[in-house]
Protein backbone atom coordinates (compact mmCIF):
# COMPACT_ATOMS: atom_id res chain seq x y z
CA UNK A 1 0.00 0.00 0.00
CA UNK A 2 1.37 3.36 -1.01
CA UNK A 3 -0.75 6.18 0.22
CA UNK A 4 1.13 8.71 -1.82
CA UNK A 5 -0.56 7.14 -4.86
CA UNK A 6 -3.92 8.10 -3.41
CA UNK A 7 -2.76 11.60 -2.63
CA UNK A 8 -1.56 12.05 -6.20
CA UNK A 9 -4.81 10.72 -7.67
CA UNK A 10 -7.10 12.49 -5.24
CA UNK A 11 -7.76 15.67 -7.27
CA UNK A 12 -8.81 13.55 -10.26
CA UNK A 13 -10.94 11.27 -8.12
CA UNK A 14 -12.70 14.15 -6.39
CA UNK A 15 -13.37 15.82 -9.73
CA UNK A 16 -14.87 12.56 -10.97
CA UNK A 17 -16.89 12.26 -7.77
CA UNK A 18 -18.47 15.62 -8.56
CA UNK A 19 -19.50 14.21 -11.95
CA UNK A 20 -20.98 11.17 -10.22
CA UNK A 21 -22.94 13.40 -7.86
CA UNK A 22 -24.46 15.67 -10.46
CA UNK A 23 -25.30 12.86 -12.85
CA UNK A 24 -27.04 11.01 -10.01
CA UNK A 25 -28.86 14.11 -8.84
CA UNK A 26 -30.00 14.91 -12.37
CA UNK A 27 -31.07 11.29 -12.79
CA UNK A 28 -33.07 11.33 -9.58
CA UNK A 29 -34.63 14.73 -10.33
CA UNK A 30 -35.78 13.67 -13.80
CA UNK A 31 -36.77 10.37 -12.22
CA UNK A 32 -39.00 12.32 -9.81
CA UNK A 33 -40.79 14.01 -12.68
CA UNK A 34 -41.21 10.74 -14.56
CA UNK A 35 -42.19 8.93 -11.37
CA UNK A 36 -44.91 11.44 -10.47
CA UNK A 37 -46.32 11.41 -14.01
CA UNK A 38 -46.34 7.62 -14.17
CA UNK A 39 -47.87 7.38 -10.72
CA UNK A 40 -50.64 9.88 -11.56
CA UNK A 41 -51.24 8.06 -14.86
CA UNK A 42 -51.64 4.77 -13.04
CA UNK A 43 -54.02 6.25 -10.46
CA UNK A 44 -56.02 8.29 -12.97
CA UNK A 45 -58.61 5.58 -13.53
CA UNK A 46 -57.88 5.59 -17.27
CA UNK A 47 -57.21 1.98 -18.23
CA UNK A 48 -54.90 2.78 -21.15
CA UNK A 49 -52.72 5.07 -19.06
CA UNK A 50 -52.69 2.58 -16.22
CA UNK A 51 -51.53 -0.20 -18.53
CA UNK A 52 -48.86 1.90 -20.22
CA UNK A 53 -47.55 2.87 -16.77
CA UNK A 54 -47.61 -0.75 -15.66
CA UNK A 55 -45.58 -1.90 -18.66
CA UNK A 56 -43.09 0.89 -18.13
CA UNK A 57 -42.59 0.02 -14.47
CA UNK A 58 -42.27 -3.71 -15.18
CA UNK A 59 -39.65 -3.15 -17.85
CA UNK A 60 -37.43 -0.75 -15.95
CA UNK A 61 -37.65 -2.70 -12.73
CA UNK A 62 -37.23 -6.06 -14.39
CA UNK A 63 -34.30 -5.41 -16.71
CA UNK A 64 -30.85 -4.78 -15.20
CA UNK A 65 -29.74 -1.18 -15.39
CA UNK A 66 -26.60 -2.17 -17.28
CA UNK A 67 -28.67 -3.76 -20.03
CA UNK A 68 -31.00 -0.74 -20.17
CA UNK A 69 -28.00 1.50 -20.51
CA UNK A 70 -26.47 -0.54 -23.30
CA UNK A 71 -29.82 -0.80 -25.07
CA UNK A 72 -30.26 2.96 -25.01
CA UNK A 73 -26.64 3.50 -26.05
CA UNK A 74 -26.62 1.04 -28.96
CA UNK A 75 -30.24 0.97 -30.04
CA UNK A 76 -31.10 4.62 -30.41
CA UNK A 77 -28.43 5.29 -33.07
CA UNK A 78 -30.04 2.52 -35.14
CA UNK A 79 -33.22 4.56 -35.42
CA UNK A 80 -31.20 7.66 -36.31
CA UNK A 81 -30.89 9.19 -32.83
CA UNK A 82 -27.25 9.73 -32.06
CA UNK A 83 -26.82 9.89 -28.29
CA UNK A 84 -23.67 11.11 -26.58
CA UNK A 85 -22.64 8.75 -23.74
CA UNK A 86 -23.59 11.30 -21.10
CA UNK A 87 -27.13 11.67 -22.43
CA UNK A 88 -27.56 7.91 -22.68
CA UNK A 89 -26.30 7.55 -19.13
CA UNK A 90 -28.60 10.21 -17.68
CA UNK A 91 -31.59 8.89 -19.66
CA UNK A 92 -31.05 5.37 -18.40
CA UNK A 93 -30.68 6.49 -14.80
CA UNK A 94 -33.77 8.75 -14.97
CA UNK A 95 -35.95 6.15 -16.63
CA UNK A 96 -34.94 3.48 -14.16
CA UNK A 97 -35.32 5.72 -11.15
CA UNK A 98 -38.68 6.95 -12.51
CA UNK A 99 -39.98 3.41 -12.40
CA UNK A 100 -38.92 2.94 -8.78
CA UNK A 101 -40.05 6.40 -7.72
CA UNK A 102 -43.50 5.89 -9.23
CA UNK A 103 -43.89 2.76 -7.10
CA UNK A 104 -42.69 4.62 -4.01
CA UNK A 105 -45.28 7.33 -4.65
CA UNK A 106 -47.99 4.77 -5.33
CA UNK A 107 -47.38 3.20 -1.96
CA UNK A 108 -47.27 6.58 -0.25
CA UNK A 109 -50.48 7.74 -1.92
CA UNK A 110 -52.23 4.67 -0.61
CA UNK A 111 -51.02 5.66 2.84
CA UNK A 112 -52.85 9.02 2.64
CA UNK A 113 -56.23 8.48 4.32
CA UNK A 114 -59.24 8.70 2.03
CA UNK A 115 -60.74 11.45 4.21
CA UNK A 116 -57.96 13.82 3.15
CA UNK A 117 -59.19 14.15 -0.42
CA UNK A 118 -62.80 13.81 0.68
CA UNK A 119 -62.52 16.92 2.83
CA UNK A 120 -61.16 18.83 -0.16
CA UNK A 121 -63.80 17.40 -2.46
CA UNK A 122 -66.54 18.48 -0.05
CA UNK A 123 -65.14 22.02 -0.05
CA UNK A 124 -65.34 22.19 -3.84
CA UNK A 125 -61.69 21.63 -4.80
CA UNK A 126 -60.92 20.59 -8.37
CA UNK A 127 -59.26 17.21 -8.92
CA UNK A 128 -56.05 18.88 -10.07
CA UNK A 129 -55.90 20.98 -6.90
CA UNK A 130 -56.53 17.93 -4.73
CA UNK A 131 -53.54 16.27 -6.38
CA UNK A 132 -51.15 19.19 -6.17
CA UNK A 133 -52.15 20.60 -2.77
CA UNK A 134 -53.38 17.66 -0.72
CA UNK A 135 -52.27 14.27 -2.05
CA UNK A 136 -48.82 14.75 -3.55
CA UNK A 137 -47.37 16.90 -0.73
CA UNK A 138 -48.42 14.24 1.78
CA UNK A 139 -47.30 11.36 -0.41
CA UNK A 140 -43.97 13.14 -0.75
CA UNK A 141 -43.60 13.29 3.03
CA UNK A 142 -44.30 9.61 3.41
CA UNK A 143 -41.80 8.99 0.59
CA UNK A 144 -38.79 10.84 1.96
CA UNK A 145 -37.08 7.82 3.56
CA UNK A 146 -37.66 5.69 0.47
CA UNK A 147 -36.58 8.51 -1.84
CA UNK A 148 -33.30 9.04 0.02
CA UNK A 149 -32.76 5.31 -0.18
CA UNK A 150 -33.46 5.48 -3.91
CA UNK A 151 -30.94 8.32 -4.32
CA UNK A 152 -28.28 6.27 -2.54
CA UNK A 153 -29.01 3.22 -4.70
CA UNK A 154 -28.90 5.36 -7.82
CA UNK A 155 -25.60 6.92 -6.84
CA UNK A 156 -24.09 3.49 -6.47
CA UNK A 157 -25.73 2.27 -9.67
CA UNK A 158 -24.22 5.24 -11.50
CA UNK A 159 -20.90 3.36 -11.42
CA UNK A 160 -22.40 1.25 -14.22
CA UNK A 161 -22.36 4.16 -16.63
CA UNK A 162 -18.57 3.81 -16.70
CA UNK A 163 -19.12 1.17 -19.42
CA UNK A 164 -20.23 3.78 -21.94
CA UNK A 165 -17.17 5.90 -21.19
CA UNK A 166 -18.56 8.65 -18.97
CA UNK A 167 -15.68 9.82 -16.77
CA UNK A 168 -17.42 9.48 -13.43
CA UNK A 169 -15.79 8.12 -10.29
CA UNK A 170 -15.61 4.45 -11.26
CA UNK A 171 -14.45 5.09 -14.81
CA UNK A 172 -11.80 7.54 -13.61
CA UNK A 173 -10.56 5.01 -11.05
CA UNK A 174 -10.20 2.44 -13.81
CA UNK A 175 -8.29 4.88 -16.00
CA UNK A 176 -5.91 5.93 -13.22
CA UNK A 177 -5.20 2.40 -12.01
CA UNK A 178 -4.56 1.30 -15.59
CA UNK A 179 -1.80 3.88 -15.87
CA UNK A 180 -0.20 3.66 -12.41
CA UNK A 181 -0.83 -0.06 -11.79
CA UNK A 182 -2.03 0.57 -8.21
CA UNK A 183 -5.68 -0.63 -8.48
CA UNK A 184 -6.01 -1.50 -4.80
CA UNK A 185 -5.19 1.97 -3.51
CA UNK A 186 -7.25 3.71 -6.16
CA UNK A 187 -10.38 1.54 -5.77
CA UNK A 188 -10.06 1.79 -2.01
CA UNK A 189 -10.03 5.56 -2.29
CA UNK A 190 -13.02 5.45 -4.68
CA UNK A 191 -14.89 3.22 -2.23
CA UNK A 192 -14.26 5.65 0.62
CA UNK A 193 -15.48 8.55 -1.50
CA UNK A 194 -18.72 6.69 -2.39
CA UNK A 195 -19.20 5.87 1.27
CA UNK A 196 -18.64 9.50 2.30
CA UNK A 197 -21.13 10.81 -0.24
CA UNK A 198 -23.79 8.27 0.71
CA UNK A 199 -23.30 8.84 4.43
CA UNK A 200 -23.82 12.55 3.82
CA UNK A 201 -26.99 11.75 1.85
CA UNK A 202 -28.30 9.51 4.61
CA UNK A 203 -27.65 12.25 7.16
CA UNK A 204 -29.37 14.79 4.93
CA UNK A 205 -32.33 12.43 4.65
CA UNK A 206 -32.60 12.12 8.41
CA UNK A 207 -32.54 15.90 8.79
CA UNK A 208 -35.27 16.39 6.15
CA UNK A 209 -37.41 13.73 7.80
CA UNK A 210 -37.04 15.33 11.19
CA UNK A 211 -37.89 18.71 9.69
CA UNK A 212 -41.01 17.35 7.99
CA UNK A 213 -42.20 15.60 11.11
CA UNK A 214 -42.67 18.95 12.78
CA UNK A 215 -45.39 19.75 10.26
CA UNK B 1 -69.02 32.68 21.38
CA UNK B 2 -71.17 32.98 24.46
CA UNK B 3 -74.51 32.72 22.69
CA UNK B 4 -76.36 29.62 23.80
CA UNK B 5 -79.46 28.03 22.47
CA UNK B 6 -82.24 30.21 23.80
CA UNK B 7 -85.93 29.78 23.10
CA UNK B 8 -85.91 33.09 21.20
CA UNK B 9 -83.22 31.83 18.88
CA UNK B 10 -85.24 28.78 17.92
CA UNK B 11 -88.38 30.85 17.49
CA UNK B 12 -86.47 33.15 15.14
CA UNK B 13 -85.18 30.17 13.24
CA UNK B 14 -88.60 28.69 12.70
CA UNK B 15 -89.98 32.09 11.72
CA UNK B 16 -87.23 32.62 9.18
CA UNK B 17 -87.85 29.22 7.71
CA UNK B 18 -91.55 29.71 7.15
CA UNK B 19 -91.41 32.29 4.41
CA UNK B 20 -88.78 30.66 2.23
CA UNK B 21 -88.29 27.53 0.15
CA UNK B 22 -86.72 24.50 1.86
CA UNK B 23 -82.93 24.20 1.97
CA UNK B 24 -82.93 20.45 1.35
CA UNK B 25 -85.66 18.25 -0.04
CA UNK B 26 -85.09 14.53 -0.14
CA UNK B 27 -87.72 12.51 -1.97
CA UNK B 28 -87.89 8.75 -2.38
CA UNK B 29 -84.14 8.29 -2.01
CA UNK B 30 -82.90 4.71 -2.05
CA UNK B 31 -79.49 3.18 -2.20
CA UNK B 32 -78.29 -0.41 -2.27
CA UNK B 33 -74.95 -2.14 -2.18
CA UNK B 34 -75.83 -5.22 -4.20
CA UNK B 35 -78.81 -6.76 -2.42
CA UNK B 36 -78.14 -4.82 0.78
CA UNK B 37 -80.51 -1.85 0.87
CA UNK B 38 -78.86 0.83 2.99
CA UNK B 39 -81.45 3.54 2.26
CA UNK B 40 -85.09 2.78 1.52
CA UNK B 41 -87.42 5.40 0.16
CA UNK B 42 -86.25 8.28 2.34
CA UNK B 43 -88.30 11.49 2.44
CA UNK B 44 -86.96 14.44 4.41
CA UNK B 45 -87.21 18.20 4.20
CA UNK B 46 -84.83 20.58 5.91
CA UNK B 47 -85.93 24.19 6.06
CA UNK B 48 -83.61 27.16 6.08
CA UNK B 49 -82.01 27.86 9.46
CA UNK B 50 -83.28 24.56 10.75
CA UNK B 51 -81.22 22.01 12.69
CA UNK B 52 -82.12 18.41 11.89
CA UNK B 53 -80.44 15.59 13.77
CA UNK B 54 -80.21 12.10 12.35
CA UNK B 55 -80.02 9.45 15.04
CA UNK B 56 -80.12 5.70 14.98
CA UNK B 57 -78.09 2.55 15.58
CA UNK B 58 -74.90 2.02 13.62
CA UNK B 59 -75.60 0.63 10.19
CA UNK B 60 -79.00 2.32 10.09
CA UNK B 61 -77.95 4.44 7.10
CA UNK B 62 -77.77 7.84 8.78
CA UNK B 63 -74.19 8.61 7.70
CA UNK B 64 -74.89 7.29 4.21
CA UNK B 65 -77.91 9.56 3.92
CA UNK B 66 -75.87 12.55 5.08
CA UNK B 67 -73.12 11.80 2.57
CA UNK B 68 -75.68 11.55 -0.23
CA UNK B 69 -76.67 15.17 0.40
CA UNK B 70 -73.35 16.46 -0.99
CA UNK B 71 -72.97 13.40 -3.21
CA UNK B 72 -69.88 12.01 -1.54
CA UNK B 73 -72.07 8.93 -1.64
CA UNK B 74 -74.10 8.12 -4.76
CA UNK B 75 -77.82 7.45 -4.34
CA UNK B 76 -79.58 5.21 -6.83
CA UNK B 77 -83.22 6.26 -6.85
CA UNK B 78 -85.21 9.31 -5.84
CA UNK B 79 -83.91 12.83 -5.73
CA UNK B 80 -82.14 15.23 -3.41
CA UNK B 81 -82.38 18.96 -4.02
CA UNK B 82 -80.45 21.73 -2.32
CA UNK B 83 -82.07 25.13 -2.80
CA UNK B 84 -83.95 23.60 -5.71
CA UNK B 85 -80.85 22.29 -7.44
CA UNK B 86 -80.75 18.55 -8.12
CA UNK B 87 -77.78 16.92 -6.37
CA UNK B 88 -75.48 14.64 -8.35
CA UNK B 89 -77.52 14.23 -11.53
CA UNK B 90 -78.47 16.23 -14.60
CA UNK B 91 -82.07 17.44 -14.92
CA UNK B 92 -82.44 15.54 -18.20
CA UNK B 93 -84.33 12.27 -18.69
CA UNK B 94 -82.74 9.81 -18.41
CA UNK B 95 -80.62 11.53 -15.85
CA UNK B 96 -76.86 11.49 -16.12
CA UNK B 97 -74.53 11.32 -13.14
CA UNK B 98 -72.54 14.53 -12.74
CA UNK B 99 -68.76 14.52 -12.61
CA UNK B 100 -66.82 15.87 -9.66
CA UNK B 101 -66.03 18.96 -11.73
CA UNK B 102 -69.76 19.59 -12.26
CA UNK B 103 -70.46 19.10 -8.55
CA UNK B 104 -67.98 21.78 -7.46
CA UNK B 105 -70.50 24.61 -7.72
CA UNK B 106 -72.89 22.86 -5.37
CA UNK B 107 -70.28 21.60 -2.92
CA UNK B 108 -68.71 24.99 -2.31
CA UNK B 109 -71.99 26.03 -0.70
CA UNK B 110 -72.38 22.89 1.40
CA UNK B 111 -69.91 22.47 4.24
CA UNK B 112 -69.10 19.12 5.76
CA UNK B 113 -67.57 18.25 9.12
CA UNK B 114 -66.21 14.73 9.46
CA UNK B 115 -65.90 12.33 12.36
CA UNK B 116 -62.13 12.10 11.84
CA UNK B 117 -61.75 15.90 11.31
CA UNK B 118 -59.74 15.30 8.11
CA UNK B 119 -57.53 18.31 8.64
CA UNK B 120 -54.55 18.38 6.30
CA UNK B 121 -51.55 17.50 8.45
CA UNK B 122 -49.01 19.31 6.27
CA UNK B 123 -50.69 22.67 6.83
CA UNK B 124 -51.04 24.82 9.94
CA UNK B 125 -54.49 25.53 11.38
CA UNK B 126 -54.48 28.85 9.54
CA UNK B 127 -53.43 27.27 6.26
CA UNK B 128 -56.10 24.60 6.63
CA UNK B 129 -58.75 27.30 6.87
CA UNK B 130 -57.26 29.56 4.20
CA UNK B 131 -56.63 26.87 1.59
CA UNK B 132 -60.17 26.56 0.23
CA UNK B 133 -60.57 30.34 0.27
CA UNK B 134 -57.62 30.56 -2.14
CA UNK B 135 -58.26 27.44 -4.22
CA UNK B 136 -62.04 27.54 -4.42
CA UNK B 137 -63.15 31.09 -3.61
CA UNK B 138 -60.21 32.66 -5.44
CA UNK B 139 -59.16 35.03 -2.64
CA UNK B 140 -55.58 36.24 -2.67
CA UNK B 141 -53.34 34.80 0.02
CA UNK B 142 -53.36 37.84 2.29
CA UNK B 143 -57.14 38.23 2.27
CA UNK B 144 -57.56 34.50 2.81
CA UNK B 145 -55.19 34.48 5.78
CA UNK B 146 -56.98 37.46 7.29
CA UNK B 147 -60.36 35.77 6.94
CA UNK B 148 -58.96 32.48 8.23
CA UNK B 149 -57.71 34.27 11.35
CA UNK B 150 -61.19 35.67 11.97
CA UNK B 151 -62.73 32.23 11.59
CA UNK B 152 -60.26 30.67 14.01
CA UNK B 153 -61.14 33.40 16.48
CA UNK B 154 -64.81 32.51 16.05
CA UNK B 155 -64.16 28.96 17.19
CA UNK B 156 -61.92 30.22 20.00
CA UNK B 157 -58.60 29.20 18.47
CA UNK B 158 -57.00 32.50 17.46
CA UNK B 159 -53.87 31.56 19.38
CA UNK B 160 -53.48 28.24 17.55
CA UNK B 161 -53.25 29.71 14.04
CA UNK B 162 -49.67 28.57 13.51
CA UNK B 163 -50.03 25.14 15.10
CA UNK B 164 -50.01 22.01 12.99
CA UNK B 165 -52.96 19.64 13.54
CA UNK B 166 -50.70 17.09 15.24
CA UNK B 167 -50.12 19.65 18.01
CA UNK B 168 -53.84 20.15 18.66
CA UNK B 169 -56.26 18.14 20.78
CA UNK B 170 -59.11 16.34 19.04
CA UNK B 171 -61.56 19.01 20.13
CA UNK B 172 -59.32 21.77 18.81
CA UNK B 173 -58.84 19.92 15.53
CA UNK B 174 -62.56 19.57 15.09
CA UNK B 175 -63.05 23.27 15.80
CA UNK B 176 -60.44 24.08 13.13
CA UNK B 177 -62.35 21.79 10.77
CA UNK B 178 -65.52 23.74 11.54
CA UNK B 179 -63.68 27.04 10.97
CA UNK B 180 -62.47 25.69 7.63
CA UNK B 181 -66.07 25.11 6.61
CA UNK B 182 -67.69 28.29 7.93
CA UNK B 183 -64.98 30.38 6.25
CA UNK B 184 -66.60 29.35 2.97
CA UNK B 185 -69.95 30.82 4.11
CA UNK B 186 -71.89 27.64 3.37
CA UNK B 187 -75.67 27.75 3.02
CA UNK B 188 -75.87 24.36 4.64
CA UNK B 189 -73.61 22.39 6.97
CA UNK B 190 -73.45 18.63 7.27
CA UNK B 191 -71.97 17.06 10.40
CA UNK B 192 -71.02 13.38 10.31
CA UNK B 193 -70.70 12.26 13.94
CA UNK B 194 -68.54 15.29 14.75
CA UNK B 195 -67.87 14.28 18.35
CA UNK B 196 -67.67 10.49 18.07
CA UNK B 197 -63.87 10.42 17.79
CA UNK B 198 -63.37 12.75 20.76
CA UNK B 199 -62.47 12.01 24.33
CA UNK B 200 -65.55 12.66 26.47
CA UNK B 201 -64.10 15.78 28.11
CA UNK B 202 -63.55 17.40 24.67
CA UNK B 203 -67.05 16.85 23.34
CA UNK B 204 -68.48 19.93 25.05
CA UNK B 205 -66.29 22.50 23.32
CA UNK B 206 -67.26 21.21 19.88
CA UNK B 207 -70.97 21.03 20.73
CA UNK B 208 -70.76 24.60 22.01
CA UNK B 209 -69.43 25.83 18.66
CA UNK B 210 -72.24 23.94 16.93
CA UNK B 211 -74.80 25.47 19.28
CA UNK B 212 -73.47 28.93 18.44
CA UNK B 213 -73.80 28.20 14.74
CA UNK B 214 -77.36 26.99 15.21
CA UNK B 215 -78.20 30.13 17.17
CA UNK B 216 -76.80 32.25 14.35
CA UNK B 217 -79.25 30.61 11.97
CA UNK B 218 -77.03 28.11 10.17
CA UNK B 219 -78.94 25.29 8.48
CA UNK B 220 -77.49 22.07 9.84
CA UNK B 221 -77.96 18.36 9.32
CA UNK B 222 -76.22 16.49 12.10
CA UNK B 223 -75.59 12.77 12.43
CA UNK B 224 -74.94 12.32 16.12
CA UNK B 225 -74.96 10.03 19.09
CA UNK B 226 -75.21 13.03 21.42
CA UNK B 227 -78.83 12.70 22.47
CA UNK B 228 -78.57 15.75 24.70
CA UNK B 229 -77.57 17.88 21.73
CA UNK B 230 -80.35 16.43 19.60
CA UNK B 231 -82.90 17.03 22.34
CA UNK B 232 -81.83 20.60 23.11
CA UNK B 233 -80.63 22.06 19.82
CA UNK B 234 -82.43 20.21 17.02
CA UNK B 235 -85.63 21.61 15.59
CA UNK B 236 -86.47 18.16 14.36
CA UNK B 237 -85.03 14.71 14.85
CA UNK B 238 -85.12 11.78 12.44
CA UNK B 239 -84.63 8.28 13.79
CA UNK B 240 -83.28 5.92 11.16
CA UNK B 241 -83.55 2.20 11.41
CA UNK B 242 -82.45 -0.29 8.76
CA UNK B 243 -82.40 2.34 6.04
CA UNK B 244 -85.80 3.88 6.82
CA UNK B 245 -86.87 6.95 8.73
CA UNK B 246 -88.80 5.23 11.49
CA UNK B 247 -89.68 8.34 13.48
CA UNK B 248 -89.51 12.03 12.67
CA UNK B 249 -90.57 15.20 14.41
CA UNK B 250 -89.64 17.74 17.08
CA UNK B 251 -87.25 16.26 19.67
CA UNK B 252 -89.83 16.16 22.45
CA UNK B 253 -92.18 14.13 20.29
CA UNK B 254 -89.50 11.73 19.00
CA UNK B 255 -87.85 11.19 22.35
CA UNK B 256 -90.94 10.93 24.53
CA UNK B 257 -94.05 10.25 22.48
CA UNK B 258 -93.00 7.95 19.67
CA UNK B 259 -94.70 4.55 19.64
CA UNK B 260 -91.89 3.07 17.53
CA UNK B 261 -90.52 0.07 19.51
CA UNK B 262 -87.11 0.14 17.79
CA UNK B 263 -86.68 3.74 18.90
CA UNK B 264 -87.63 2.93 22.48
CA UNK B 265 -85.14 0.10 22.43
CA UNK B 266 -82.44 2.36 20.93
CA UNK B 267 -83.00 5.09 23.52
CA UNK B 268 -83.01 2.51 26.28
CA UNK B 269 -79.38 1.57 25.49
CA UNK B 270 -78.45 5.24 25.89
CA UNK B 271 -80.16 5.53 29.24
CA UNK B 272 -78.40 2.42 30.45
CA UNK B 273 -75.02 3.56 29.23
CA UNK B 274 -75.34 6.98 30.81
CA UNK B 275 -76.60 5.82 34.19
CA UNK B 276 -73.90 4.50 36.41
Amino acid sequence: MKFSVIVDALPHLLGAAVTTIWISLLGVLLGQVIGVLVCVARQSGNRGLDMAGGVYVSFFRGVPLLIQLLLIYYMLPLIGIDVPPLVAAISALSLASGAYVSEIYRGSLNAVPHGQSEAALALGFSSATIWTRILLPQAFRFSVPALVNELILLLKASSLISVVGVAELTRTSQTISASNFRPLEIYLAAGVIYLAINSALALFGTLVERRLQQG
Amino acid sequence: MAVTDTPTASVQRVAAADDTAPMVTIRGVSKAYGSNEVLRDIDLTVNKSEVVCLIGPSGSGKSTLLRCINFLEVYDRGEIRIEGQLVGYSETTPRRRLSNAELRGLRRNVGMVFQQFNLWPHMTALENVAEALVQVRGLDKIAAAERARLMLARVGLADKADSYPSRLSGGQQQRVAIARVIAMEPHLMLFDEPTSALDPELVGEVLQVMRDLAAEGMTMVVVTHEMGFAANVADRVAFLDRGRIAAFGPPRQVFHESPEPRLTQFLQTYHERNSF
